[in-house]
């Protein structure tokens, strides 16, 4: 579904941002991406997308070479996802206008999915009114909105309070479980990528590159956090991440 | 706004008015010469002006040349500075902008003659070309300063260049584009007194220089005041506008 293919970028001042990066996740699997912070995360999510293109090597989605943005791939931002200028309402359904979708089809998709994510009496509220949480959810709502097949996402939660966070991430667990999307989280938190993805990618500092790919079968259950494994797969990855910046 | 606010803002402004008239009072009266009248006589000699209707048809010329020359830059300068967004069109607009921007464009007014004629015509063009540039250079670096990660985030919804001007370039440039229109009107004012000082029986300016040179003080200081209230004015409407049109930005 996902396919990461000898990918190397790097900029026009000449940092390097990713070396040989190479994954394949299928389809309907979640899985996130860990490592020290400036390690290209949100370099590859961007290449993943189309938006930036790698140095060399390609990104495949769904079979296709990525080369502008799909319709199948939904991206969640960690900030200026949402424009502050747009009340919730057009933020949420900025991503279906843009495909053509006439007012009243707007309305209805954006108005229940509002009100699914706890949203409903904050349309016409600006992203600066609400809380962090209520704005992640939000862009949560935009991506959404557009029923894509992939949900990328880039530390969409790492702004928040612990109680928030743990409670989106509840959230985005029941979502992979319920519509069996193609979920990838890129993460700075160890918990958060053991509690969220059935395969937890490492990377190295820069240029990234691949460490391990660590299967955790065990994840799905909204009471794993609690459970001895967790703590033992949370214990491997850290070790993997310690390993890897040294 | 909440009502209270606008209440309290009116209310400074009238105490701050009533202040500067108290310190215009008390010097007309230190220095007890017929160049400073009193508001008393200036305001007797505004009421006149109004009411036989000279004051307001020299106003209206003179708010109708600002109106004219604020538009033209604007209509110029917002799409020049908002494109300058592109790499390709700022590598061309930025040595234009850094070579023109510092000169005193008011010196132009020679060649601006010569072409437009001494009607009103170059007068507001002469108007136009000296907030050209504060609007233009303020639009542009609000362009080249957004954010890369507002475009991505437009990207990532499939959205074409088109759609990336309408939905984030344009808004996110407004406030400045507004506030450097508000800005732009005092020197607009300045400016017209200057080009209105000549070649004209028409607008404040002239009448400045008339009154001035009748020796006629009461006159001369209600012509000021009339100038100080156009700008005033146009001051308070933009700004409203801004209120009106970038709610998010005084939430």
């Amino acid at each position: 579904m996902i396919k990461a293919k000898d990918i190397t970028k790097r900029y026009p001042d000449g940092t390097e941002a990713l070396r040989d990066v190479n994954f394949d996740i299928r389809s309907g699997e979640s899985c996130s991406i860990i490592g020290p912070s400036g390690c290209g995360k949100t370099t590859l999510l961007l290449i993943l997308t189309g938006i930036l293109k790698p140095t060399e090597g390609k990104a495949v989605i769904v079979g296709k070479d990525m080369s502008s943005p799909s319709k199948e791939v939904a991206l969640v931002f960690q900030n200026y996802g949402l424009f502050p200028w747009k009340t919730v309402y057009e933020n949420a359904s900025l991503g279906l206008e843009l495909r053509g979708l006439n007012r009243k089809e707007r309305k209805e998709i954006v108005t229940s999915l509002l009100s699914e994510l706890g949203l409903k009496g904050f349309e016409n509220r600006y992203p600066n009114q609400i809380s962090r949480g209520m704005q992640q959810r939000v862009a949560f709502a935009r991506a959404l909105a557009l029923n894509p097949k992939i949900l990328l996402m880039d530390e969409p939660l790492s702004s928040l309070d612990a109680l928030t966070r743990e409670n989106l991430q509840n959230f985005l667990l029941r979502l992979w479980k319920e519509k069996r999307m193609t979920m990838l989280l890129v993460t700075h938190s160890i918990e958060e990528a053991v509690f969220l993805g059935r395969r937890i990618i490492v990377l190295s500092s820069r240029p990234g590159t691949v460490i391990r790919a660590i299967d955790n079968a065990e994840m799905g259950d909204l009471n794993y956090r609690t459970k001895e494994v967790f703590f033992d797969k949370c214990r491997e990855v850290r070790q993997s991440i310690d390993t890897g910046a040294i | 706004m909440p009502r209270g606010e606008t209440e309290h803002r009116y209310r400074s402004y009238l105490i701050t008015g009533f202040f500067i008239l108290a310190i215009w009072y008390l010097l007309a009266r230190i220095l007890d010469s017929i160049a400073l009248p009193t508001p008393l006589a200036v305001f007797s000699a505004f009421i006149a002006g109004l009411a036989d209707g000279s004051l307001i048809s020299h106003l209206s010329i003179s708010a109708l040349r600002v109106f004219y020359g604020v538009a033209l830059a604007s209509s110029l300068a917002v799409p020049i500075g908002l494109v300058s967004h592109e790499e390709g069109v700022d590598k061309f607009v930025a040595p234009f902008v850094y070579l023109l921007y510092p000169i005193p464009h008011i010196v132009l007014l020679p060649l601006i003659i010569l072409l437009f004629g001494i009607g009103d015509l170059s007068k507001i063009i002469l108007i136009a070309i000296i907030v050209f540039f504060q609007i233009l250079v303020t639009t542009r670096d609000a362009s080249r300063n957004l954010s890369i990660n507002y475009v991505y985030s437009m990207l990532s919804l499939s959205a074409s260049r088109r759609d990336i001007y309408k939905h984030v370039i344009f808004p996110a440039c407004v406030p400045k584009i507004l506030t450097a229109m508000r800005i732009s009107v005092g020197t607009s004012i300045a400016v017209l007194f200057f080009v209105e000082s000549f070649a004209t029986r028409k607008g404040l300016g002239y009448l400045i220089m008339d009154s001035w040179s009748r020796a006629n003080y009461p006159d001369l200081y209600a012509t000021m005041v009339s100038m100080a209230l156009l700008g005033f004015g146009l001051y308070i409407v933009i700004e409203k506008i801004e209120k009106k049109v970038c709610r998010w930005v005084y939430i």
